[in-house]
């Protein structure tokens, strides 16, 4: 299966707490008029310029193990190589929010409008992030629909750039999965254009498997630690701080 | 009030109508541009940074007063056509080749402006030769590179040997900053410093520039 998913920006609309986040406000803060204002006006010019859409493709343990293998730039241990290798189901995607709200906010800081750009920049942040969950939980649908669900399953993804996984893996994963098919393009330097968007793998299998502990030595040079929390959250845990992932 | 507190203060509550009505009236008043610009506007910024650095304030009130410091300044430009804008120096900024993530670059720019720092911005995917080709052009006293992603960082290095091998190195000073990058890695490269944020550079720029 290779599956092109055009997703409701109204579906993928941030929440509050997540955008003030990325703003550096703690939960729970009062805020001020204006910025309640520039939230709000934020949020508004995401769902106009925002076109969310995702692609994602099956791929076998010995088709992923080539991709993962990338430029042979991994770290020599990762806990995603040990990983995928117990998965049930592995699919790619990429998803974007579209080229239109980096536009938007590009001509927000020209106009020395930075609150506000700024503030759409979080927005749109948060919307991609909002738009992996809602990859995730389509992919899911459909494994359900198949039956190749359980009550055990648990599904994490993953991300070149992150636990190991070297950003020039970006090369295979492109060459496999296309997402110039849904405008997202590969620059030299493994960035992808629009910024605004996420590739990776989805990894579905008995929850046990995604179980590791952050003590790879790149694990020193990470920031978040959100592996803790979403591996917490897999086994119905409330997560901690942060709701982005292992990506 | 005193007009120039009264600039400060609604510049500092992020009011760019108020803050440019006021400097047009000290400017009738005959108020010294120089100290418009340094006591009222910049003194305001210099207070809204404290209080970003306290947790006092967040990050959209510092970019609301921002934005009202530059309505200022536009106001204040064209009385220092003769000597230019006074300034505590020239920083070229700009995001390493490869990457186009500007957004931190941006807001480090808008403090430095806000500090009284002339600021050339170079935009994104700035090659190590563009940044070092500005800096002689311009004199500047600093360089301010960003990256976002380990690929990118490594440019950073390059565009620090390249301002050596120009004979630029121990004039022109380099500041680094962005997701992947740390103090230990600047230190690896001999770059100058590291700002871990936008408030935290400008007060890195300026002690770069009392150095040199």
């Amino acid at each position: 299966m290779r599956e092109i998913i055009e997703i409701s920006v109204n579906d993928v609309k941030p929440d509050r707490d997540d955008v003030l986040k990325m703003q550096g406000i703690p939960p729970g803060n009062s805020l001020s008029e204006k910025v309640e204002t520039l939230l709000k006006r934020a949020m508004d010019l995401f769902l106009e310029f925002a076109q969310p859409v995702a692609i994602v493709s099956d791929i076998s343990i010995p088709e992923f193990a080539e991709v993962y293998s990338g430029e042979g730039l991994n770290e020599k241990k990762t806990p995603l190589d040990e990983i995928f290798k117990k998965a049930d189901s592995l699919a790619l995607f990429a998803l974007t929010i579209g080229e239109k709200v980096s536009q938007k906010i590009d001509e927000l800081f020209a106009a020395n409008e930075f609150a506000l750009g700024s503030m759409l920049d979080s927005v749109a942040s948060a919307g991609t992030d909002k738009t992996a969950d809602s990859v995730d939980e389509y992919f899911l649908n459909q494994l359900s629909e198949k039956g190749r669900i359980t009550p055990f399953t648990g599904m994490l993804r993953y991300s070149p750039g992150y636990c190991g996984w070297h950003t020039s893996g970006q090369k295979k994963l492109f060459g496999f999965l296309h997402p110039e098919d849904i405008g997202i393009t590969l620059l030299d330097s493994f960035l992808m254009k629009p910024l605004k968007s996420i590739s990776g793998v989805m990894v579905v299998g008995k929850k046990e498997i995604h179980i590791f502990d952050d003590s790879y030595p790149f694990c020193s040079e990470c920031r978040s630690h959100s592996c803790r929390d979403r591996i917490r959250a897999l086994f119905g845990e409330s997560r901690t701080n942060n709701k982005k992932g292992v990506m | 009030m005193d007009r120039l507190k009264e600039i400060s203060e609604h510049l500092q509550q992020g009011e760019d109508e108020k803050v440019s009505a006021l400097t047009k009236r000290a400017i009738e008043e005959k108020i010294p541009p120089k100290d418009i610009l340094n006591r009222g506007l910049i003194g305001g910024m210099n207070i809204i940074g404290e209080k970003y650095k306290a947790h006092e304030i967040f990050l959209p009130q510092v970019l609301l007063a921002a934005k009202a410091m530059y309505v200022g300044m536009d106001l204040l430009k064209p009385l220092f056509i003769k000597d230019g804008m006074p300034t505590m120096g020239k920083v070229v900024i700009g995001s390493v080749q490869g990457d186009l993530h500007d957004i931190g670059k941006n807001l480090v720019g808008i403090m430095l402006k806000g500090a009284g720092f002339e600021v050339v911005d170079l935009g994104n995917n700035v090659p190590p030769e563009k940044f070092v080709e500005t800096a002689r052009k311009e004199d500047a006293a600093v360089i301010g590179m960003s990256a976002l992603l380990t690929t990118t960082m490594l440019v950073m290095q390059r565009t620090v040997d390249l301002l050596k091998e120009e004979g630029l190195g121990g004039k022109t000073k380099i500041i680094i900053g962005g997701a992947p990058v740390s103090e230990e890695f600047a230190q690896r490269i001999g770059a100058d410093a590291y700002g871990y944020d936008s408030t935290n550079a400008v007060e890195c720029v300026k002690r770069l520039v009392k150095k040199t």
